[in-house]
């Protein structure tokens, strides 16, 4: 009976205390326990939640690694690492833990290093105490003071460079008795990368600081490279599962405008603080900063990670994948319910197929094959451009290449066919399968037969001229 | 008195061998230059002295070893040399088998190179020495505007795990000196004397002859950012550790 109460009370007291300052200043005053050694996780994944455990003495080893790893298809990077993955290894602590913190600096590294731990209390972070020569080790310890979301990196000069080399990453801090329980909890992280070569040229690219103090970045990717969270990497959820992400920006320059496409977030505890915010889009994380974000997936399907700043998605690799799986809900989510002709002057909706639309047939002269070409590339600059990019070559694992494709060389049918009614579904182009959706295209016969005209002439295509007719036989055929 | 009676005994010694363990060294001429993020008031002026073409290399190391079996690893004072010392050799006399004995010789304390070059009758350079001919490319004393320069050492920066290249396979410098960037980092007399503590956002306050803070907030040109590193990986440093990009070569005071 008198456990009860001794439990009770100091309940009692948090409670009180819970909308003020006073609970942080308590915090410093939380006795430790046992001792426990830190569970560290490579991003995607987070440790285990900490539930009701009490504070504890908690152990983290931190190793830093000096290594190459691959940006994208072909283009290596020399990567420096927390923990060998990019960003740094996850921390889960809980408020009043105290921290031992050792950090390692592999032999074989070049460069000392350091840490400075935004969850951090006291000069620089961590940074002074830390300070870390290759083959050497440091220690120190500190007491979580603050729950939130908290970004670590490396702060030896020059200190851009190491950051824009990816040492960064995340250190939760939960409140007294956990964050409230989710499905599925990920770990995602934004950063900015400069190289010597532009965007998508191959072989090992060099840092380029000039770039960096330009903040003209040739990658903006999450977790570190563009492929991280596509294709087999992406994060996957079943419907009616709440997910939550924390996600942080280590920039270095970079504001992230974070968005999942087809999603809206729940809960946005903003800034990885307190503060709780509901219902929202898009929201904001500074680069050194972080937001947790939590929704329910209610619809099966692909929801496209972004920063909405949104060439930074299509051109530089900002861009995730999460799959939901499960049943349907047409209540939420209808899909395609009717496809039709819209004419602004009346007429009302229109049915496919029966698409030979009269403005069409009636230009009836084919015009040279310069002139599809011409006319071809300016269509497609406006309508595929932002998917299929400007030299074909698509975005691996989102969408196919258009260069050099052996899926568009092989049948020129199923090619028109899929401008005009769209595609969704499993397909193989040039031995990468894609599963994406494709939106019909809304373009008059003569435009299809000009933009793929366009697409058979570029790129090592077989050079095919896509004729109006053909394009009508298509439609009709449907 | 004691080290005194030491290097005259290390002098004897060393007089009565041979000199083809002797590394070939070069002169340099003295001169004025500004050191890296410095100002107009901070010129320092360097006199003549001679300096190795190449770093100390593995096979120098173990004839040294031999002779003075105070800094065998078995034998060495943990005062003068952390667990890292010589760390990658078989035995106190016997290198690794990955070791080329013409690599530059790393994992050597502050202490060890120090007696090395003591028992060479040479020291090791100062920083202000090492920085003033370590800014020469190929053709010009002093290359530290020049972008492919900067962008070499930066590169080098990079690439992992070049201790194990042999001595020379990096440019001759306008000196006729080798190494100086691409291979090893090198101890200085003075490595400790730089201002950098572990914070280095924090070094820009301090108002100091060899870290000019003023100058390093606008640092953005590359050399400055080359120098960064070098200053970092210096002030990180304690005399007794021993490191695996770690390396040094000796200078002599040329005699008038």
């Amino acid at each position: 009976m008198k456990g009860i109460l001794l439990l009770l009370t100091p309940m009692f007291f948090i409670a009180c205390s819970n909308d003020t300052k006073k609970a942080d200043v308590n915090a410093a005053d939380i006795q430790v326990s046992q001792e426990m050694i830190a569970e560290l996780t490579a991003p995607p994944l987070v440790p285990t939640p900490v539930g009701n455990r009490k504070a504890k003495k908690l152990i983290v080893n931190m190793e830093i690694l000096e290594e190459e790893g691959e940006m994208t298809n072909g283009v290596k990077y020399v990567y420096w690492t927390f923990g060998g993955s990019v960003p740094g290894s996850f921390i889960r602590t809980r408020v009043g833990d105290e921290v031992e913190f050792t950090l390692s600096n592999h032999p074989d590294n070049k460069l000392p290093h350091n840490i400075d731990l935004h969850a951090v209390t006291g000069p620089g972070g961590g940074a002074t105490s830390s300070f870390v020569a290759p083959g050497h080790e440091k220690t120190f310890s500190f007491k979580t003071i603050n729950p939130g979301l908290y970004v670590y990196h490396c702060a030896t000069a020059p200190v851009g460079m190491h950051i824009a080399n990816g040492m960064y990453g995340l250190i939760l801090v939960e409140p007294e008795g956990g964050l409230p329980k989710v499905d599925k909890e990920y770990y995602i992280m934004q950063g900015d990368f400069y190289t010597k070569g532009e965007n998508g040229e191959p072989g090992l690219q060099p840092f380029d600081m000039q770039k960096a103090v330009d903040e003209d970045a040739d990658y903006v990717v999450f977790n570190g490279s563009v492929n991280a969270l596509t294709g087999d990497n992406a994060i996957t959820a079943n419907v009616g599962e709440t997910v939550r992400l924390f996600v942080g920006n280590g920039g270095p320059n970079l504001t992230s405008s974070f968005h999942v496409i087809g999603e809206i977030f729940d809960n946005v505890y903003v800034e990885g603080g307190d503060l709780l915010n509901e219902n929202v889009q898009t929201t904001l994380i500074p680069a050194g900063g972080s937001a947790i974000v939590e929704f329910r997936v209610d619809v099966p399907g692909t929801f496209i990670l972004v920063d909405h700043a949104i060439f930074r998605a299509f051109n530089k690799g900002a861009l995730g994948m999460l799959k939901v799986e499960g049943e349907e809900n047409k209540t939420i989510y209808s899909g395609v319910k009717q496809e039709g002709i819209y004419h602004p002057e009346g007429g009302g909706i229109q049915a496919m197929p029966n698409g030979d639309e009269p403005e069409a047939v009636a230009s009836t002269t084919e015009k040279s094959l310069e002139e599809k070409i011409e006319s071809g590339k300016q269509i497609y600059m406006q309508t595929c451009f932002a998917c299929h990019q400007a030299e074909g070559q698509g975005i691996p694992n989102a969408f196919p290449p258009l260069a050099n494709s052996d899926y568009l060389n092989a049948d020129v049918k199923r090619a028109i066919g899929a401008v005009v009614h769209g595609l969704t579904g499993e397909i193989t182009v040039n031995g990468e399968k894609y599963n994406s959706v494709m939106t019909r295209q809304s373009l008059s016969d003569e435009e299809v037969a000009d933009v793929l005209t366009y697409v058979y002439n570029s790129w090592g295509n077989n050079k095919t001229n896509v004729t109006k007719t053909q394009v009508m036989e298509v439609k009709s055929s449907h | 008195m004691k080290t005194v009676l030491r290097l005259t005994i290390c002098l004897l010694i060393f007089s009565m061998n041979t000199a083809n363990c002797q590394s070939k060294m070069v002169t340099i001429k003295g001169g004025t230059y500004i050191p890296l993020y410095g100002r107009d008031s901070m010129q320092v002026t360097i006199t003549d002295f001679q300096m190795d073409v190449y770093p100390i290399t593995n096979a120098q190391y173990l004839e040294f070893v031999k002779k003075y079996p105070k800094w065998k690893r078995s034998q060495v004072k943990k005062l003068f040399a952390d667990d890292n010392y010589l760390i990658n050799w078989k035995s106190d006399t016997s290198l690794g088998d990955n070791q080329s004995l013409n690599a530059p010789i790393t994992n050597v304390s502050w202490f060890a190179a120090n007696d090395y070059c003591e028992c060479q009758g040479k020291r090791l350079p100062t920083v202000d020495e090492w920085e003033y001919v370590a800014m020469a490319n190929e053709t010009m004393p002093d290359a530290r505007t020049l972008e492919t320069f900067n962008e070499y050492i930066l590169g080098w920066y990079e690439k992992p795990k070049t201790f194990n290249n042999d001595i020379g396979s990096t440019f001759k410098n306008y000196w006729n000196v080798y190494d100086l960037h691409g291979l090893v980092w090198e101890w200085t007399s003075d490595f400790n004397s730089v201002l950098i503590s572990g914070e280095s956002r924090k070094d820009v306050d301090k108002d100091s002859n060899l870290f000019c803070g003023s100058a390093a907030v606008g640092a953005t040109d590359l050399m400055n950012y080359a120098a960064f590193m070098r200053y970092a990986i210096r002030g990180s440093l304690k005399a007794k550790y021993s490191m695996k990009n770690l390396g040094f070569r000796c200078v002599q005071d040329i005699n008038k």
